[in-house]
């Protein structure tokens, strides 16, 4: 706790208590209900893992059906957001509340172009014939594998752990999105972030740093390997 | 009587003004949340056991009508005669609505919610309108899964485990939209779970009284706290599990389909991996809860208090690491099932360490036989007799003999039935006064105690014996079988002795809601108990405390030579006593 004296009312529980973790709650639930986050996308992870090791043949190759440029600059987008998390963070350590505002909102505007790209790229690849179920027929990947370019036996494997995968990624990243711009219209700009108190900021911080984590795992095992 | 004079006076200042809305609906009070939990979980565990009758009527009458059968539609029970389509519905309904819908919300979502702010000394959940969400995300799923017994190709029909490809493909299982409400269903349930998981956890970390120390925390507390950790990470691997099997239905992804590559055993890894942690908030809570019951019970500390915590947290984390024991039979390399076995016998230990601590407790101690010590006292009984034959089918070889026989039905209702519900039935009996201000009635619930213990041990006992001689559970007619028609009349016996357990929970239902309007009106502490939540007027007022009060001692001193009562609770100042130190001035 770098912060100590001055934030110490407003950062703990408001009445007499038992010496807790000391952290305040709103934080220590958003750290909780993370270790339920990783539980989640352990199953989900886990379950391509071993499908992908299980499965009968050749996985596609990267780059043949997903686009990896669009999809690097996307993670460069998301990685820079959380760069701004931490400015808006630091901002209001120093109280700073006008500067805080500004990263706050750079940091909703990259979660928000992130969301917008990858609706592009899904919408992309299911005009190229790639679905949840696999390869749609008489379309342009169907060619493909009629080709031999992409395995026939495992692209509905591919199908379903993609877009289960990165769907629940881009519906977290929703989330924080909106949780970020609630944040921003009923808390920082009537001003209720100060020095003393900045609890939201950190706690949805947190949640952002979670989700761009999740997505660099991500981004690694579907995109690049 | 001071402080009896003090809190009545606090709780009295305490001016509630909420609208009726507010107060008893959309509540965020901790203790109307529990409440909630309570009557609509009460009311899905009639529904199961009603499923369970129609079950039982099968087994003993196969192809007989069953009186008020007719009521069903033709699909179901043409002529009142159960159709085997129907029939496994009913067996995967009557495990789906009694594991996520009865017997877990009765633990965690009434019990955790109502006891840790009351126990802990605290005004409300960390989160309230986080608990308020938990609450409706377990109605909605439960909405969910009741209207998938109205669908026109029927419920699922998978079992509750919903093993895959059985449960992913409607072409194998004849149901699809029923199917998929479960799948929905039990991601409600599990979005449910967490988010109260979450609250319990930091509740109890950061909101405890002055005073109370994690030593001092009753063990009531300490099993929900171990039994939210496990919600807290099972359920987001069931989630995670159902959102998967539910694109397989409705958007034909291939996780667990076999011929597009997909593997069907990755499903029941999935699925015992959050269902063995399940199994241990299935009991833990019932294990905590009835420490605090034979403790008052016996008029005596509870024996070993510390190892009592310890055997909780020894067994939660045991919990992660046996689920395989369910997949004995699942084609798994004989290794790994060693491994499994061994854990899985592990876990025995602090198991028999409750065990022990429990008789310890009871041993030479001034007994009082009310109605919640009878229960305990049964749930120490009947979990040994499950924990027994848990033990037979952890070894691998035996298991291979006993898989889904009616013995595994037989050791499930023993822990579960036998365990858990007999724990339910004396938790709801002890707290009941500080729910709703009074108190049942005594002598019937003793009826209805004697009567369910004996009816309960004839329905499931005679069990053991049918799985021993290779009765299939999940099977439609029995008696088809040759070898199985001698124990036709055994059949007939466990089928009359459940109609007669079913029946007796008719008196507990009545004495229930007639002592909700007539029952004698509680004091404050009817069971002369330490914990805080009996330093509250009956029923707990609005935000409990105005002030929390200290706490100067553990849960559980009972017969005290300091004091001239039998017990001491934990907020009650001996002269002797230093004012704990407390982290922040008090503001109001």
């Amino acid at each position: 706790m770098t912060h100590a004296a001055a934030t110490v009312d407003q950062m703990r529980p408001p009445y007499p208590a038992e010496r807790g973790l000391d952290v305040y709650n709103t934080k220590l639930g958003m750290w909780v209900f993370l270790a339920s986050e990783v539980m989640f996308f352990a199953a989900l992870i886990g379950t391509y893992v071993i499908l992908r090791f299980g499965a009968p043949g050749e996985w596609a190759r990267p780059g043949v059906v997903l686009n990896i440029k669009i999809t690097a600059f996307n993670t460069f987008l998301l990685i820079c957001s959380s760069v701004s998390m931490v400015k808006a963070y630091a901002a209001i350590q120093d109280g700073d509340p006008k500067k805080m505002r500004f990263w706050l909102l750079m940091t909703i505007l990259g979660g928000a172009m992130f969301v917008g790209i990858q609706v592009y790229e899904y919408l992309h690849l299911v005009e190229r014939g790639f679905l949840p179920s696999g390869v749609r027929e008489g379309s342009e990947l169907a060619e493909l594998v009629a080709k031999g370019t992409l395995p026939a036996a495992t692209m509905g494997l591919y199908g379903s752990t993609f877009f289960t995968m990165t769907g629940f990624h881009g519906f977290h990243v929703t989330c924080g999105v909106i949780s970020m711009a609630y944040l921003y219209v009923t808390k920082a700009l009537p001003g209720k972030y100060t020095k003393q108190d900045y609890r939201g900021i950190e706690t949805v911080g947190l949640y952002w740093h979670f989700v761009d984590l999740v997505w660099i795992i991500l981004f690694t095992i579907v995109y690049l390997i | 009587m001071t402080t009896v004079a003090a809190t009545a006076h606090t709780a009295a200042a305490h001016h509630d003004d909420r609208s009726f809305v507010r107060k008893y609906i959309f509540s965020t009070d901790h203790k109307i949340i529990g409440i909630q939990f309570l009557f609509v979980s009460l009311f899905f565990l009639v529904v199961g056991g009603l499923l369970a009758m129609q079950m039982r009527w099968q087994l003993a009458f196969p192809g007989q009508p069953m009186p008020g059968g007719g009521i069903l539609p033709e699909t179901m029970a043409p002529g009142g005669v159960i159709l085997p389509e129907y029939y496994i519905q009913l067996v995967t309904m009557h495990g789906t609505f009694m594991v996520f819908f009865a017997i877990m919300p009765l633990l965690v979502g009434v019990y955790a919610n109502f006891l840790i702010p009351l126990k802990i000394g605290t005004h409300d959940m960390a989160f309230p309108r986080i608990n308020m969400w938990s609450f409706w995300s377990f109605f909605a799923g439960g909405l969910v899964m009741l209207a998938s017994l109205f669908v026109p190709d029927g419920a699922a029909r998978a079992g509750w485990t919903m093993y895959a490809p059985l449960s992913a493909r409607h072409d194998y299982s004849g149901a699809s939209l029923g199917q998929e409400l479960w799948s929905v269903s039990i991601i409600f349930v599990g979005l449910s779970s967490i988010l109260g998981s979450l609250n319990y956890i930091t509740t109890i970390i950061n909101n405890r009284a002055p005073g109370m120390t994690w030593f001092r925390l009753p063990l009531s507390v300490w099993s929900l706290f171990v039994t939210a950790i496990l919600g807290l990470l099972a359920l987001p691997v069931l989630s995670g599990a159902a959102i998967m099997l539910l694109f397989d239905q409705i958007l034909q992804t291939h996780f667990f389909d076999p011929p597009a590559g997909g593997q069907a055993l990755l499903w029941q890894h999935l699925f015992w991996f959050f269902g063995h942690p399940e199994v241990y908030i299935l009991i833990l809570p019932a294990m905590g809860m009835v420490s605090d019951i034979i403790a008052n019970g016996s008029r005596k500390p509870i024996f070993g208090y510390h190892s009592m915590v310890f055997a909780i947290v020894a067994i939660a984390f045991l919990g992660w690491i046996v689920w395989g024991h369910h997949m004995f039979v699942s084609g798994m390399n004989p290794t790994l099932g060693s491994s499994f076995m061994v854990s899985t016998l592990i876990i025995a230990v602090p198991s028999a360490v409750k065990t022990f601590n429990w008789m310890g407790t009871m041993w030479r101690g001034n007994l009082r036989f009310h109605v919640p010590m009878l229960h305990a006292i049964a749930f120490v009984a009947m979990f040994v007799i499950g924990g027994l034959s848990g033990i037979f089918m952890a070894a691998t070889p035996v298991d291979m003999f006993i898989h889904d026989t009616y013995f595994i039905v037989a050791h499930l209702h023993y822990v579960l039935f036998g365990g858990s519900l007999f724990a339910l039935f004396g938790a709801i009996t002890y707290w009941y006064p500080k729910m709703f201000g009074r108190l049942m009635s005594e002598p019937w619930g003793k009826v209805h105690f004697w009567l369910t213990f004996i009816f309960y041990n004839c329905t499931f006992f005679p069990m053991h014996i049918l799985g021993m001689a290779g009765e299939m559970r999940r099977i439609y007619d029995p008696s088809q079988y040759t070898f199985l028609q001698p124990y036709q009349p055994m059949r007939v016996f466990i089928s009359i002795s459940a109609f007669l357990l079913f029946a007796s929970q008719l008196i507990f239902f009545v004495n229930f809601w007639w002592s909700l309007w007539k029952g004698k009106p509680a004091p404050q502490n009817p069971w002369d108990d330490n914990g805080l939540e009996w330093s509250l007027p009956s029923p707990a007022p609005h935000g409990n405390w105005d002030r929390v009060p200290s706490v100067y001692r553990g849960p559980y001193e009972f017969s005290s030579p300091q004091v001239a009562e039998d017990y001491l609770p934990q907020h009650k100042k001996l002269p002797t006593d230093r004012e704990p130190a407390v982290t922040s001035a008090p503001s109001h």
